[in-house]
C-alpha cells in the first residue's frame, strides 16, 4: 500500500551539505519521509546513504540546510536529541546491550516506577506487551545475547517502539538474516507501517528492497540522483542511477579488454560451488594464464566473499578449488601465498597498509613474509624493489621513509600493488583497488594491471564501477545475492547488457 | 636543533640528564668515581649494576608490548628461575665449582624459557587475552617458587656465583656487562634480522600482516618466550645479589616498573613501533630515580608519593598534548608545525 503523496512530511531535509577534511560527502541533498511509508536509500560505497542517516540521527553536525521533523526546525546536536523528535535506529551491528535482559534493553530508560524504585515485575510485562504487540514472543528475563541476531533486531525494534519512534531507521538490518527472519522481519515492518510509522530502510539485497519498499531514494557521490515511486523504477534503471554513466579518458585501456587469451590450457585457478554459511552461497570462477576476469555485482552480491575464500582468508563450507589443475584446500593467505596467489583487500587502512611503518618496509613485507624473520631482505635488494615500484607506479611523494599511513588512498593503493607484485604472483586479485582515489591513480593502476596481464600475469579484478571492469576485464563473473549468476565476453557486451544481467534475476536477455 | 628537539628519544634523554643534574646539584658526591683496587665506584656506578634486572625485563617486555601484548608474569618468572638455581647450588657438593654453578644457570633458564613458552602458547595459540594469561604465571609462579625452596628461604654460599651481580671484570661490574651484552643481542636480532619489523607489523595491523603472509603466531609466541628467558636472567642476578632464594620479595612489583620504563622510552602500550634505546633510557630513569630518593635521604614513608610525583612529571614533559599547550601559552612561533593531524582526520563514513 503506497503512501498518499497528500499527506504531510514527517522528516524533511532541504541542501543537506556535510564537509569532511578534503571531501564533500554531501552535497545540497533533498530527502523527506512520509509517515506510514517505507522509503529505500539506495546508493553505491560512499554514495552518501550512512552520512544522511548520520545528520538525521544527530550523529554528525550539518554544514549547511535545514532537518525539519513533524513540522518543526531540528537542530540535533547528539543523537539524545533526535531521539527525542522521535527517530529511531537500529543498525546493522545491534547496539543493545548483549548481557543485560530482553526486557532490560527494552525498557532501558524508561523502567516502571514503583514506592521502592524500580518496579521489575512491571518493568518485564511491560516489555513483554510491547514486543508482543509486534508478534514477538520472548521471555523478557532472558539474556539478550542468548537469542539469535535476528531476534536481537526484532527486540531493537521494540525498544525503538518503546521510545515512541515515529520514525525507524533499518540500516543494512537483513544483511545476516536467513530468508524465513526475513519474512518475519518485513512482517513486523509492514504492521509497522500500518501503524504510521515512517521507516527509512538500507539494504543492498536488490530483491529485497523492491519486495518491501513503497518509495526509493538514489544517492550517488554525495549527490541526489533521484526519488521515485517503486512501481515506476524499473530495476535496471536503479541500477544504472546508483552506478551512473560517467565517461573517461581511459579508452587506452580498453584493449585489454579485447585482447585474445588462450583458454584451452588448465586454468590457474578454477573453484566451483564454493561457498559459506553466512557469507557466500555458491560460486564458479576460473582463470587461465594472462586473463583478467573482472567480478560484476552490487555490494553485497558476495565479490568480496569470493575472492576472501579463495585466498584462504576465510575458510569455506563447501566447494573445491583447483591450483594450476592440483585439487587444493587453502587454509591460510600464507599458504595461498606459497601457491601464488596475492590479494589486495578492499579494505586499505584496515587490512591494506600497516600504517606506521615507512612506505619501503610496506612494500617489502610481502616478500619478507614468506622468506621468514631470519633471511631479511638486504638494504641493496630492498632498495631495488623499492626503486622500480615507485617509479613504475608513480607512488607520490617519492619518500620511502614515510609513514605508509600519511599517503593518500589512491598512492597506498600503489603501495599495496607493489607489495604483491614484489612477490611475483601468477594470480593476483584486486578487491576495489580503485574505489575512492583520483582520476590519475586509477588510471596508473588500471594500465599497470593491463600491461602485466598481457606479460602473462592471471588477474582476478573486483569493482563496482562496470564501466572499468568492461574495460580491464575480458571476462566477467556476474555475482548477484551471494551467488555467481553467470559469465560474459567484455567484448561481446556493452555497460546495459551488464547492467540488465546484474538486475534480472535470469538474466535471460543474452540467450 | 629542530631536528634534535624532534628525535623521539629527546624528552625520555632529556629528562635523565635533568634527574642527574638535579641530583649533582643537591649533592656534589652524587657524580664522584673513585678507584679502589682497579675497579670505580660511585653512585652512577651504582646505578650501571643495580639497573641489571629491570633492564633485562624490560627488554622482554618491550618486545611483548610491541606485539600489543603485556607480561605481568616476569616477576614471579625471576623467582622461579633464582630458586631453581640456588636450590641446584645448594644440593650440590661442589657449590663454589664452576660446573655447578653453569648447570644451575642453565637449568634456570631452560625453566625460564619453558615458562614464557607457556605464556605465549596461551596467547598466540589458545587467543586469550595477555593479561589476562601472563597474570595466571604471576600469581602461580611464586607458589611454584615456594615449593621448589619447600616454602624457605634458601641461602647459599658461593663465591662464584656470588661475582654475577657483585663482581667487576676489568674496571665496570659484571652485572653491567651482562645488560650490554642482552641489549646487544636483542637488538641485533631485532633490528639485523626482519623479526623487528614483522613484529612492529603485527603490533600495528594483525589483519594487515596476517594477509600478507606473516607468521604472526610464532612472532608473538617469541617475544613471550624472549621475555620469559630475560627474566630468568634477571632472577639469577637477582639471586647473585642476594645469595638467597626469596620467593616474595624476588622480582616484586617488577613487571610494573618495566612497563614503566617501556613507555617512558616512548614505546607506545598500544604496539607497534618499538625503541630499544628508549628502552635502556627508560630504565635508567627509573633506577636513577631509585638512587635519587636513598641519595637525597627521603624518608621511607614519603618516597612512593616522592617517586610517583617524579614520574607523573617525566610523563607530563613527553606528552605531545602538554607540547602543544606550552607553545599556545608561552606563543612560540613554532606552532605552525601541524597540530595533531590525527585529531582532526575525521575517517568519512560512506
Amino acid at each position: 500500500m503506497p503512501a498518499d503523496t497528500d499527506v504531510p512530511l514527517i522528516v524533511e531535509m532541504r541542501g543537506i551539505t556535510i564537509r569532511f577534511p578534503g571531501v564533500l560527502a554531501l552535497d545540497n541533498v533533498d530527502f523527506s519521509l512520509r509517515p506510514g511509508e517505507i522509503h529505500s536509500l539506495m546508493g553505491e560505497n560512499g554514495a552518501g546513504k550512512s552520512t544522511l542517516i548520520k545528520a538525521l540521527t544527530g550523529v554528525y553536525a550539518i554544514d549547511s540546510g535545514s532537518i525539519m521533523v513533524s513540522g518543526e526546525h531540528q537542530s540535533f546536536v547528539t543523537t539524545a536529541d533526535a531521539q527525542a523528535a522521535g527517530i529511531s535506529t537500529v543498525y546493522q551491528e545491534i547496539n543493545l546491550c548483549p548481557n543485560l535482559s530482553v526486557g532490560e534493553n527494552v525498557m532501558l530508560g524508561h523502567e516502571k516506577r514503583g514506592r521502592f524504585g524500580i518496579d521489575w515485575k512491571s518493568t518485564f510485562e511491560e516489555a513483554e506487551h510491547h514486543m508482543a504487540s509486534l508478534g514477538l514472543d520472548v521471555d523478557s528475563r532472558s539474556i539478550l545475547e542468548s537469542h539469535s541476531i535476528a531476534i536481537q533486531q526484532l527486540i531493537a525494534i521494540s525498544r525503538a517502539m518503546v521510545l515512541d519512534a515515529k520514525v525507524l531507521i533499518l540500516d543494512e538490518p537483513t544483511s545476516s538474516l536467513d530468508r524465513g527472519e526475513v519474512e518475519q522481519l518485513f512482517g513486523v515492518i509492514r504492521s509497522l507501517r500500518d501503524r504510521g510509522v515512517a521507516i527509512l530502510f538500507v539494504s543492498h539485497f536488490l530483491e529485497q528492497v523492491y519486495e518491501i519498499s513503497d518509495r526509493i531514494t538514489v544517492l550517488r557521490n554525495g549527490q541526489l540522483v533521484g526519488e521515485h515511486l517503486v512501481e515506476e523504477l524499473p530495476r535496471d534503471a536503479l541500477v544504472a542511477e546508483m552506478i551512473g554513466r560517467e565517461l573517461d579518458d581511459l579508452t587506452a585501456i580498453s584493449a585489454s579488454a579485447g585482447r585474445e587469451v588462450d583458454r584451452t590450457g588448465t586454468p590457474v585457478l578454477r573453484a566451483a560451488g564454493l561457498g559459506k554459511r553466512g557469507m557466500l552461497e555458491s560460486a564458479d570462477v576460473s582463470v587461465y594464464d594472462g586473463e583478467v576476469v573482472g567480478l560484476a555485482g552490487l555490494l553485497g552480491s558476495g565479490r568480496t566473499e569470493l575472492v576472501r575464500l579463495l585466498y584462504g582468508a576465510d575458510r569455506p563450507d563447501t566447494g573445491e578449488i583447483d591450483v594450476a589443475g592440483v585439487r587444493q584446500r587453502v587454509q591460510s593467505p600464507r599458504h595461498a601465498m606459497a601457491r601464488g596467489m596475492a590479494f589486495s583487500s578492499e579494505n586499505r587502512r584496515a587490512e591494506g597498509v600497516v600504517s606506521d611503518l615507512t612506505v619501503a618496509e610496506n612494500m617489502i613485507l610481502g616478500i619478507q613474509a614468506q622468506r621468514g624473520w631470519l633471511r631479511r631482505v638486504r638494504k641493496s635488494e630492498q632498495d631495488a624493489v623499492v626503486g622500480e615500484y615507485m617509479e613504475a607506479l608513480g607512488v607520490r611523494p617519492a619518500d620511502p621513509t614515510m609513514p605508509a599511513g600519511n599517503l593518500s588512498g589512491g598512492n597506498q593503493q600503489k603501495v599495496l600493488l607493489a607489495r604483491w607484485l614484489a612477490t611475483a604472483p601468477e594470480l593476483l586479485i584486486l578487491d576495489e583497488p580503485t574505489r575512492g582515489i583520483d582520476v590519475g591513480a586509477k588510471a596508473d593502476i588500471q594500465r599497470k594491471v593491463a600491461e602485466l596481464s598481457a606479460q602473462g600475469l592471471s588477474v582476478i579484478f573486483i569493482s563496482s564501477e562496470l564501466e572499468e571492469v568492461l574495460r580491464i576485464a575480458q571476462r566477467v563473473v556476474v555475482m548477484r545475492d551471494r551467488r555467481s549468476i553467470g559469465e560474459l565476453e567484455s567484448s561481446k557486451v556493452n555497460l546495459d547488457h551488464l547492467i540488465d544481467y546484474i538486475a534480472h534475476k535470469e538474466g535471460s536477455v543474452l540467450q | 636543533m629542530t631536528a634534535i628537539i624532534k628525535h623521539r628519544l629527546f624528552w625520555p634523554a632529556s629528562a635523565l640528564v635533568v634527574l642527574i643534574t638535579v641530583n649533582m646539584l643537591a649533592n656534589a658526591s652524587f657524580a664522584r668515581i673513585t678507584v679502589r683496587d682497579g675497579h670505580l665506584y660511585g653512585a652512577l656506578i651504582d646505578i650501571l649494576r643495580q639497573s641489571a634486572p629491570l633492564m633485562l625485563v624490560a627488554l622482554g617486555m618491550t618486545l611483548v608490548i610491541a606485539t600489543r601484548g603485556i607480561d605481568l608474569s616476569v616477576g614471579a618468572i625471576m623467582a622461579v628461575s633464582g630458586a631453581v638455581a640456588l636450590t641446584i647450588i645448594d644440593g650440590s657438593e661442589d657449590p663454589g665449582g664452576f660446573g655447578t654453578i653453569m648447570i644451575a644457570i642453565l637449568v634456570a633458564l631452560l625453566v625460564s624459557l619453558v615458562l614464557g613458552a607457556w605464556n605465549g602458547f596461551l596467547v598466540s595459540v589458545l587467543g586469550i587475552q595477555p593479561i589476562i594469561a601472563t597474570l595466571v604465571l604471576m600469581l602461580a609462579g611464586r607458589g611454584t617458587a615456594l615449593l621448589i625452596t619447600s616454602g624457605e628461604i634458601t641461602t647459599v654460599v658461593s663465591a662464584p656465583f656470588k661475582q654475577i651481580a657483585s663482581g667487576y671484570l676489568v674496571i665496570l661490574p659484571v652485572a653491567f656487562f651482562i645488560w650490554v651484552a642482552a641489549v646487544v643481542v636483542v637488538g641485533v636480532v631485532e633490528r639485523r634480522t626482519a623479526l623487528g619489523m614483522l613484529t612492529e607489523a603485527v603490533g600495528i595491523n594483525p589483519e594487515a600482516s596476517r594477509l600478507a603472509g606473516v607468521r604472526s603466531r610464532g612472532i608473538i609466541w617469541t617475544a613471550y618466550i624472549a621475555s620469559g628467558v630475560l627474566a630468568g636472567v634477571a632472577g639469577i642476578i637477582y639471586s647473585s645479589n642476594t645469595m638467597a632464594a626469596d620467593a616474595n620479595s624476588a622480582g616484586y612489583l617488577i613487571e610494573l616498573y618495566a612497563i614503566l620504563a617501556v613507555v617512558l622510552g616512548g614505546t607506545s602500550l598500544m604496539g607497534g613501533k618499538f625503541s630499544i634505546a628508549g628502552t635502556v633510557i627508560g630504565v635508567l630513569i627509573v633506577q636513577t630515580l631509585e638512587s635519587t630518593i636513598l641519595f637525597l635521604g627521603v624518608a621511607p614513608a614519603k618516597s612512593p608519593v616522592f617517586f610517583a610525583l617524579v614520574v607523573i612529571f617525566v610523563v607530563l614533559v613527553q606528552s605531545p598534548r602538554v607540547h602543544r599547550w606550552g607553545r599556545s601559552v608561552f606563543g612560540s612561533s613554532r606552532t605552525s608545525s601541524a597540530p595533531d593531524e590525527d585529531a582532526e582526520k575525521k575517517e568519512v563514513a560512506a
